[in-house]
C-alpha cells in the first residue's frame, strides 16, 4: 500500500493487533468487542444515568453509592476499568473535577475527554483558581454556594451529578437526557433550559 | 484503617530527587494538612504498577484540604479533595 494512504500509526495499530493474536494475548473477536466498548463511550451515557437520578431516588441513591453499578444497570460496559465515583451538586455545594497529574476521565460514561480538560492552563487553574475557569464557561455560581474541586489523582474516575433545572417537571428521562451536557459533568457548565 | 474526620498530613517528600518514579500524590499538597473523608478502597501501588514491579495493595483515601494557603494568587475554591494512598499520610498534630 502506498505511503499517502497508509499513515505509520495505521502499520503500527496492525502489527499489535497481529502480535495480541498471533501471541495468543487476545482473539480478533476479543479485539473487536474492547474497540466496540471503548467506542461506545460517550457524555450520552452519562447524561442517561444523570436522568434517571433526577426521575428515580432509587437510582440515584445507588449512583452516589456505587457509579460503576448504576452505570451497569444502565447497560454501560464497565468491567475491567477503575470504579466510577458519582459527586452530588446540592444547593450548598457545587463540585468541579480535574485532573492535575494528567487527564484521568470517566470514558465509559464521558467518552474521550474534551481537548481542554488536558490542557495545562483547565489543570493549573482548576485548583488555582476554579471561579475564573469556570467563568471561561459563562459560569457564575449564586452568591454562597461552596465550591469543591475534586482532583482525579489515583484509582477512581469522577463525574459530577448536575442539579436538576427549574423548568424541567413532568419532562421524561430522555427529554432530561437531552439537556445535560459534557461540561456539567465535569462541573465547568450548569445544566439549563435556556 | 484511617477512620474519617482524622487530621493528616501529606509527607512532605520528594522521590522525585531519588531517581526515576511514578507519583500519584500532587506537588502542591505535600507537606499540607487535610482530614480524611472517607476510605474509598485498596488498590495495587501504582508507584509499582509503573515500573511493572509487585505491587502491594496500599489503601486509598479520599482527603480533603483547604487549599486558601496553598498559592499566593487567584481565588482558592472553598475545598479541595484529592486521592491519597495510604503510604503518603502520616499523623497531624
Amino acid at each position: 500500500m502506498s505511503d499517502i494512504l497508509e499513515i505509520p500509526s495505521d502499520r503500527l495499530l496492525a502489527a499489535v493487533r497481529g502480535l495480541l493474536v498471533a501471541k495468543g494475548v487476545m482473539t480478533t473477536d476479543e479485539i473487536a468487542e474492547r474497540i466496540r466498548i471503548t467506542d461506545g463511550g460517550s457524555p450520552a451515557q452519562g447524561a442517561r444515568m444523570v436522568a434517571k437520578a433526577w426521575t428515580d431516588p432509587e437510582y440515584k441513591a445507588l449512583l452516589l453509592r456505587d457509579g460503576t453499578a448504576a452505570a451497569e444497570m444502565l447497560a454501560i460496559p464497565m468491567r475491567g476499568l477503575p470504579p466510577l465515583g458519582v459527586l452530588e451538586d446540592t444547593a450548598e455545594v457545587h463540585n468541579l473535577v480535574v485532573c492535575t497529574l494528567c487527564s484521568c476521565y470517566p470514558r465509559a460514561v464521558l467518552g474521550y475527554p474534551p481537548f481542554w480538560f488536558k490542557s495545562a492552563a483547565y489543570r493549573a487553574r482548576a485548583v488555582r483558581d476554579p471561579r475564573g475557569l469556570i467563568g471561561e464557561w459563562g459560569t457564575v455560581l449564586p452568591e454562597g454556594v461552596k465550591l469543591r474541586v475534586v482532583d482525579s489523582t489515583a484509582d477512581y474516575r469522577w463525574m459530577v451529578l448536575p442539579r436538576r433545572p427549574e423548568g424541567t417537571e413532568g419532562w421524561s428521562e430522555e427529554q432530561l437526557a437531552a439537556i445535560v451536557r459534557e461540561g456539567d459533568m465535569i462541573g465547568v457548565t450548569i445544566p439549563s433550559i435556556a | 484503617m484511617i477512620a474519617p474526620g482524622t487530621k493528616v498530613r501529606v509527607k512532605l517528600d520528594w522521590p522525585e530527587t531519588r531517581g526515576p518514579c511514578h507519583i500519584r500524590t500532587p506537588h502542591y499538597v505535600r507537606g499540607e494538612t487535610g482530614v480524611v473523608e472517607r476510605h474509598l478502597g485498596n488498590f495495587p501501588n501504582p508507584e509499582d504498577l509503573a515500573f511493572a514491579r509487585p505491587a502491594a495493595v496500599k489503601a486509598l483515601y479520599h482527603v480533603r484540604f483547604d487549599p486558601k494557603p496553598f498559592w499566593k494568587e487567584g481565588v482558592a475554591p472553598e475545598e479541595l479533595v484529592i486521592e491519597i494512598f495510604e503510604h503518603w499520610l502520616e499523623e497531624a498534630a
